[in-house]
């Protein structure tokens, strides 16, 4: 008797009341759990990236309707103010190159070099070189606009001892935007050595083991042995220092803050420019959109030009 | 001869290999000093008296250290101590947030089924690759209407709304074995039983990692407080050390004061790093496993 009910229960189809009760039972916790981070996650970054799109077509200001106004604030992002974010996209760009390259190559080296230590000299250089970067990049700069000081700077009393004339590092528009990526070239790239020599470090001995009874040669081992098998790391951090290079502010709005004529704009310092200190809210938005396509444009390039074809 | 000529060889291939050595100390030695060089010239400078700061050549050694400028810190930027609770205040509250939030939804993502699932995953992966910047102009037309312009909600609310940290505990809860909650279950535990009882005390390797990785990554914040605080004693710690560069002590800027307040500002985190060292390294790890 129980049992026929129960196979009539079960057969039947459910109400919708039921139903939903049951869509409940079933997965109500798993949404209950994502709620609070989707709630945020929907404030403050998925409303707002769209909105930012609406606002990049639209003149706002204060205390008055936006209105439509199509194109114009991405043709204005370019020609305001004789083109200076021409400018900036420029020092961007050549900034960007320099440091990415330099960066890699630089953590590349150091994970390498630290890699046949013994394990403690190895913990104490990896936490000599990541020191740095967990001091805000406000004080770095400060130090090093300090060092790059004309009269008193470090630098200069370093070129006054090999007899150099003083150098106006910061001063001189010729000049500034090479300190500002010399800063950051000086600055040792941290957190591609921690991942590099993570990357290095699980690379199986055997490997090199039976290259070595080939008779291969240590620079051999490394073209074709590590290269290879750390290249997925090697392409996060040439995204991760891209994407970190086109939004560098803070070191130039330290090292800089004026700027040195157009020399020194960058992208960030003119979307902070347009958008809280003139106020042009759909001129910046169109400029954040820009630096947007521009990092999602690069990011596919690299994508496709390092993705590692050969599995291991 | 055979032995000879191995012996030979022995005695040949020795000096070049001390020599690889010694190149290789001598690379790793220079280097680290360039990487440590601005942090030691920091605490030089703030330690030195402006005085004798500003001369050539300077002094390479702290030799006319004193604690005058951190005296003078406090006469010159009274709120000092106010922006550093500041400080305090918004990245704990944004650590606790994330600790809580992240774990909860990394859980959801991992463990549970529900219809929808990985298109919010994908969605929210998809926005990290868009710069922050993006969203500046809104969430300060927003901040503005709220009333919360110089108010550090307007710091901390938008901070909670980093999904890096739903991605990685995702990560690390997904290597948990599913037994342990189903047994779990099977004796009667509620759901939020099994969060409490089950998935938070096995995650705590990785809310350590994410604790530290948060609370570092809004200690340096930078832009989005520099928009919407206004007034002195509402300011951040870097926004406070940035704004240190307007004290002027007989027409040029007060070294002295301004590496006072930036020693300050460094040294917690300076303690913190060396402390935790193995937290720090592992979140950066970590973080790139996706890659």
């Amino acid at each position: 008797m129980a049992r026929a009910t129960l196979e009539k229960r079960l057969t039947q189809p459910l109400n919708p009341v039921e139903r939903v009760g049951h869509f409940i039972k079933k997965y109500g916790w798993g949404y209950a759990f994502v709620l609070p981070s989707l709630f945020t996650f929907t404030a403050f970054t998925l409303v707002p990236v769209a909105w930012s799109f609406i606002i990049s077509f639209q003149q706002v200001r204060f205390n008055t309707e936006p209105k439509w106004v199509g194109l114009e604030n991405y043709s204005d992002a370019f020609t305001t103010q004789s083109g200076v974010f021409v400018e900036a996209l420029k020092n961007t760009l050549f900034y960007a190159a320099l440091t990415v390259t330099a960066n890699i190559f630089i953590g590349l080296i150091l994970a390498a070099l630290i890699q046949p230590l013994g394990k403690y000299s190895q913990t104490f250089f990896r936490a000599a070189y990541y020191l740095p970067a967990v001091t805000s990049s406000i004080i770095i700069a400060l130090v090093w606009r300090w060092m790059f000081n004309t009269q008193w700077g470090f630098l200069n009393f370093l070129l006054g001892l090999v007899g150099g004339q003083p150098v106006k590092w910061l001063a001189d528009p010729d000049i500034a935007l090479a300190s500002v990526t010399l800063s950051t070239i000086l600055t040792v790239p941290a957190t591609a050595i921690v991942l590099f020599s993570a990357a290095m470090g699980s690379i199986p001995r055997d490997y090199y083991e039976a290259a070595e009874l080939e008779g291969a040669s240590s620079l051999r081992k490394w073209w074709s042995i590590t290269l290879p098998l750390i290249k997925s790391t090697t392409l996060y951090l040439v995204v991760f220092y891209t994407i970190a290079s086109f939004e560098v502010f803070e070191r130039v709005y330290i090292l800089v803050p004026s700027g040195v004529g157009n020399s020194t704009q960058f992208i960030v310092s003119q979307i902070y420019q347009n958008g809280f200190q003139q106020f042009r809210y759909g001129v910046a938005a169109a400029q954040a959109f820009i630096l947007f396509l521009l990092i999602a444009t690069v990011a596919v390039v690299q994508f496709r030009f390092l993705r590692s074809d050969v599995e291991y | 001869m055979a032995t000879q000529l191995i012996k030979s060889n022995k005695t040949g291939w020795l000096p070049t290999f001390r020599f690889k050595r010694v190149g290789l100390w001598i690379a790793l030695i220079v280097t680290t000093v360039i990487s440590l060089w601005p942090m030691y010239w920091l605490f030089v400078t703030g330690f030195t008296p402006t005085f004798d700061s500003i001369k050539t050549p300077p002094d390479l050694l702290p030799v006319h250290a004193s604690l005058i400028n951190f005296q003078r810190l406090f006469e010159r930027a009274p709120n000092y101590g106010q922006w550093m609770f500041n400080s305090l205040l918004t990245c704990l509250s944004i650590t606790f947030f994330h600790l809580i939030f992240d774990t909860l939804s990394g859980y959801a993502f991992a463990k549970k089924r529900f219809p929808g699932r990985n298109l919010m995953f994908g969605i929210i992966l998809s926005t990290l690759m868009i710069p922050p910047q993006v969203t500046l102009v809104p969430t300060y037309i927003v901040t503005r209407q709220l009333g919360l312009i110089d108010n550090l909600l307007a710091v901390i609310l938008p901070g909670t709304a980093d999904v890096f940290g739903i991605f990685l505990m995702r990560q690390y809860i997904q290597t948990l074995p599913t037994e342990l909650e189903e047994a779990a279950r099977i004796d009667g535990c509620t759901e939020i039983g099994v969060f409490w009882r089950i998935i938070l005390p096995l995650s705590r390797p990785a809310l350590g990692a994410l604790a530290i990785f948060v609370f570092v990554r809004f200690w340096n914040a930078f832009l989005w407080p520099l928009i919407v605080l206004q007034k002195t004693e509402h300011y951040t710690l870097p926004v406070g050390v940035a704004s240190l560069q307007n004290i002027q002590n007989e027409g040029s800027p007060d070294f002295g004061v301004i590496f006072a307040g930036a020693c300050l500002a460094a040294l917690p985190m300076i303690v913190f790093f060396l402390a935790f060292q193995r937290y720090f390294l592992e979140g950066v790890r970590v973080g790139a496993l996706k890659g």
